[in-house]
This record gives C-alpha cells, sequence and structure tokens, in this order.
C-alpha cells in the first residue's frame, strides 16, 4: 500500500515561506491569490498492511516523526492498494 | 566537575565548545558519540551547535531518536545539568525537554552576527555568574531561531520565570528591531521548569576569548560550574537532610 501524508503549519502558525511565495504571486499579477501555506509530502510503501492498520500507523508515525504537532498538521490518504 | 559535548553527524561546534570548556574554564571534558549508551560519569551534558543529520526533516528532530539522546533524556529526568546550544536547543525542543518549536527566522535569512541578550533570570544553574538584567553579546548563527509556543504554554513560561535569555538592544531595551529573528516575546533562551535544562540560540562557546571580541558567554559557563562545585549544597537544601547524608 502506498500512502501520502502531507505535513503543513498549523493555521495559527505564520508560515513566511508561504507569505514570501504569495507577495511572490502577487508581484506577477496573480492577484487572486488570497493566502499561500507551504507544507511538505511524504510516501510511504507499507507492506503486508490493511487499510484498519494503516489507519492506525500512518496518523502515529506522523504525530512523532513527521510533523511536530506543536506548529505542524498533517492529511493523508492512500494513494494505492487497500 | 565533569562536562561531556555530543557529538552528532552534522555538528559543527562541537570542537568550540570542547575547546572553551577544557581550556579556557579549565574542567575536565569528554566526547559523547550519539551511537553510545553511557554518558562516562559526566556531571553536565552539552549538546552543540551545528546542522545535526544535516537538519533533515526538521532542524533536531533526527538527533532526538539517537541511543545517547535516550540516556541525555533520563539523565535530565534525575536532575542532571543539560545545556542545549544554538541546534542543541532544537534538539531539546524537539526531544520534549524544553517546552515550544523553532520557526524559520522571520525575515527567511541565516542569521548570524553579533546579538544583545538580557538575562531575565539570575537564580538558574546557568545564569547565577550574572545579574539579572545584564545585557551579553554573544553572536547567533541560525536558520529556525524563531522561537513559537502556544499562547497557553508561553503565559506558562513566562509565569514560571522560564525565560532566561531576551533578545534586546546595547542598552538592554527588548524593540522589534533586536528580535531579529522573530521569537515570541523575543526570547532567546529558556530553562525546564525544574531548572536543570538550558537551551539557547547564542553561542556562548564563540564569546568565551578575548581573541573572539567578547568574553559574555563565560557566563553561562561560569555559572554552570559554581552550580555544580561551590553551589551544590544550597540546590540540595530542599531535600530531607538525613537522605542527604545517606547519599554520601
Amino acid at each position: 500500500m502506498r500512502v501520502r501524508i502531507l505535513v503543513s503549519f498549523k493555521d495559527s502558525v505564520l508560515d513566511p515561506q508561504g507569505q514570501t511565495v504569495k507577495n511572490a504571486l502577487h508581484t506577477m499579477g496573480y492577484g487572486a491569490v488570497s493566502e499561500v501555506r507551504q507544507g511538505k509530502v511524504f510516501e510511504l510503501d507499507l507492506e503486508g498492511t490493511t487499510r484498519k492498520e494503516a489507519e492506525a500507523l500512518v496518523p502515529e508515525i506522523a504525530r512523532r516523526v513527521l510533523a511536530n504537532p506543536i506548529i505542524e498538521k498533517f492529511d493523508w490518504e492512500i494513494l494505492k492498494g487497500r | 566537575m565533569k562536562f561531556g559535548v555530543v557529538q552528532f553527524p552534522g555538528s559543527n561546534c562541537d570542537h568550540d565548545t570542547f575547546h572553551v570548556l577544557s581550556e579556557v574554564m579549565k574542567r575536565p571534558t569528554v566526547w559523547l558519540w550519539h551511537k553510545d549508551h553511557d554518558l562516562r560519569g559526566v556531571d553536565c551534558v552539552v549538546l552543540p551547535g551545528g546542522f545535526s543529520y544535516g537538519d533533515y526533516l526538521r532542524s533536531g528532530a533526527i538527533a532526538r531518536f539517537s541511543p545517547l539522546m535516550q540516556e541525555v533524556k533520563a539523565f535530565a529526568r534525575r536532575g542532571g545539568r543539560v545545556l542545549g546550544i544554538c541546534n542543541g536547543f532544537q534538539i531539546l525542543l524537539e526531544l520534549g525537554l524544553l517546552p515550544g518549536a523553532m520557526l524559520r527566522n522571520k525575515d527567511l535569512k541565516f542569521l548570524c552576527q553579533h546579538v544583545h541578550v538580557r538575562i531575565e533570570n539570575d537564580k538558574t544553574d546557568f545564569t547565577r555568574a550574572g545579574r539579572k538584567g545584564q545585557v551579553l553579546r554573544i553572536p547567533i548563527a541560525h536558520f529556525d531561531g524563531n522561537y513559537y509556543a502556544p499562547p497557553r504554554v508561553l503565559r506558562e513560561i513566562e509565569r514560571r520565570r522560564q525565560v532566561v535569555f531576551r533578545y534586546c538592544d546595547a542598552n538592554g531595551r527588548v524593540t522589534d528591531a533586536a528580535n531579529v529573528n522573530g521569537s515570541l516575546n523575543a526570547i532567546a533562551g529558556i530553562r525546564n521548569e525544574a531548572g536543570n535544562v538550558l537551551g539557547l540560540m547564542p553561542h556562548p562557546e564563540r564569546a568565551s576569548e578575548r581573541i573572539l571580541g567578547s568574553l559574555d558567554g563565560r557566563t553561562v559557563f561560569a555559572s554552570l560550574i559554581a552550580s555544580l562545585e561551590r553551589a551544590r549544597p544550597a540546590r540540595r537544601a530542599a531535600a530531607p537532610r538525613r537522605k542527604a547524608r545517606h547519599d554520601r
């Protein structure tokens, strides 16, 4: 099974890199962009893992390692396999 | 007393720190390797600056899983003194020994310059050789030094006087301009609730010899030495007396 985990800053935390990207987009004329949040993407291959197991395992890995829960949140999805 | 300096792949202030502790402060100092499980009987563990594990994932995020850091965690829980400088501070945050987290500097620049920090609390094991309000001139060199903690945690840190250093100008005034990395409440260094663990972004080991332009960094090391040598009985005074006698 392959899963994708998206880690980004919590809404309450300032994201200076996202702001800089937004400013650049405005400079280029993309005035419609009102907010940019930058994050990280991880793709994990899990072997012999059922969907149910993944539902426990992936959030655990995300909380303990991939994201720093003080400043970051995460979302995840299954890309292939079941 | 004996210092131990931890080496991770990517540490780059380890030799400077070792030099200052052993040659300038003249105390026995040993290397501690990140893969070992043994703290070699040290009284104080120093996590030096650098880029442990290349700052992969997040600054300090991988170093916290090393075998030695599990020992350091247990050592800190027993009351052992732990000093984290720059990347060492980031590791202590990731390890959960200190509250909060580091964000990228507000202007997205790597900052390498002398700054001023003010001693906010001189009743700590890391500042007792200084005095409250004293301004120290010490260099910083970091990309992720923008201290963040959720509002409730920040209030608790302030209430418990855990803020040990704040960025300030040469006159000791805390201003937005002096808070170069954008840290909340201009925090440059904090200790844990028990008071035995300190993390700070400035590099005291780069300000401990005249040839480097400042001696102010020595305050931190001299305080630790005073805490662990002369002042040891004072710190333990709160413990039941009989028990203290049995310990000896």
